[in-house]
């Protein structure tokens, strides 16, 4: 009988080698993606960016799983991860990315399906000493311990160096055809995938915007200053420039094309501001602005729609109001924008 | 086969979503379905065009092919296997 096993697959080059060398060996995979809702393919798209070549971006596991031919299982985990995201047991990475604690989740899930479908166990396309946070020798024990999947777990880059799997003690899998990848450098990987013929997509850990630095400072400025997030602040976190006004107030304006109509979707649940003409930036605004602040808002407006004075439509509480502005200056501007400055902590400072 | 004669057993609108949210959508409902029926997704991103045949390929499902109407693209899946 085929040996059948479930695969944590991003659809970057570690999972997809993982795959294949397992496929190698005779194992029917069943390749699982995770829609976190974090996804960066998903971010560009709905803001109908385009690589420079003008192709879309393409999700990596989808591409990745045809070339592998292997099966793929999409599981939305959207919900329940956003509660992880904003209290994870093991705190975040560098940024707000909570590694360990994601992976944990995932494997969890995958144990969830791999009882449920009838696979023997879990591989994953880890590398010992690759990620300091989520992939040290004592960390990858914590994390299949805590996944209830000790012994469950393969990791065919890095086998070699880890304990005897249950696959490989029980014949499964032959431990001599895996590998004993360690530590950062990507080099082995990238010549096993010539040698297969795997095109390499993405660099390691580029698929979710968890871990971008300007991201993490603004979530964690939202977090400060407004005590809470919502789910809907988690994307919006990711679009445009934003902008802490003096009553507390956020101002969120469109950088470009795809940005604007992005923004104009939530324009029936929030104030808003935007020329006269309709032409340049879309300004969404998060909480109520004071009436002082509308010339400010006016001026950004101004500010980022071509640099010139001009009329600007204010939209608050369902009560709209056309101010004349000039442009704000680059000083004040900047004075107000959430963005990380050089010399910030986390968390900490005018941000 | 012109996609537009195509009858579907199974209409899905997914307009609205991203990837990979309509992938995850074809694939919840193509495993409602019996094998040798049709599937009509109805989307308007972009990338399904490239997105649903690759998943189709992977999964050993059959695309019978697309059409775009003002913006909204429809694609035509039938279920060979079950997934």
């Amino acid at each position: 009988m085929k040996i059948r096993a479930v695969a944590l697959f991003s659809g970057g080059l570690d999972s997809a080698l993982a795959v294949r060398l397992l496929q190698d060996q005779g194992v029917e995979i069943k390749a699982l993606h995770f829609y976190t809702g974090f996804c960066i393919t998903e971010h560009k798209r709905r803001l109908g960016l385009k690589r420079e070549d003008g192709s879309l971006y393409v999700n990596p596991a989808l591409k990745a799983a045809a070339l592998l031919q292997v099966p793929l299982e999409i599981l939305d985990i959207s919900e329940e991860y956003f509660n992880l995201i904003l209290n994870p047991k093991y705190g975040y990475g560098k940024n707000v990315n909570p590694c360990l604690d994601c992976r944990i989740f995932m494997l969890k899930k995958a144990k969830e399906f791999m009882e449920k479908e009838g696979y023997a166990f879990v591989v994953t396309g880890e590398v010992l000493g690759q990620r300091p946070m989520s992939q040290t020798f004592d960390r990858l024990m914590l994390i299949e311990k805590e996944a209830g999947l000790s012994g469950y777990i393969l990791r065919p880059l890095s086998a070699k160096l880890l304990p005897q799997t249950i696959p490989e003690k029980l014949g499964w899998v032959n431990r001599d055809q895996l590998l004993d990848i360690w530590g950062r450098s990507r080099k082995k990987q990238l010549k096993l995938a010539k040698e297969y013929g795997l095109e390499h997509e993405q660099p390691a850990g580029g698929c979710c915007y968890l871990t971008d630095e300007n991201y993490a400072h603004r979530f964690r400025e939202v977090i400060r200053v407004e005590g809470s997030i919502a789910r809907e602040d988690l994307v919006l976190l990711a679009v445009g420039r934003h902008f802490r006004l003096p009553s507390g107030a956020r101002l969120i304006l469109a950088r470009n094309e795809g940005e604007v109509r992005f923004l104009q979707g939530f324009r029936h649940r929030y104030d808003y501001a935007c020329r006269k003409d309709g032409k340049g930036t879309f300004g969404l605004l998060k909480g109520r602005l004071s009436e002082e602040e509308f010339n400010l808002v006016a001026g950004l407006v101004a500010r980022y729609s071509k640099n010139q004075p001009c009329e600007v439509l204010l939209s608050i509480g369902g009560r709209e109001t056309v101010v004349w502005a000039d442009t704000l200056s680059e000083e004040l501007a900047d004075s107000i924008k959430i963005y990380k400055r050089k010399g910030d902590k986390h968390g900490s400072g005018k941000s | 086969m012109e996609v537009e004669r195509v009858k579907p057993d199974i209409v899905h609108d997914v307009v609205g979503t991203f990837c990979p949210v309509p992938i995850a959508e074809t694939a919840k409902v193509i495993k409602t379905m019996q094998v040798g029926q049709v599937l009509e997704l109805v989307a308007d991103d972009p990338g399904v065009v490239e997105d649903i045949p690759a998943w189709c390929k992977a999964t050993g499902q059959e695309f019978l092919g697309l059409y775009e109407d003002e913006g909204e693209y429809h694609l035509f899946v039938r279920k060979v296997k079950e997934l």
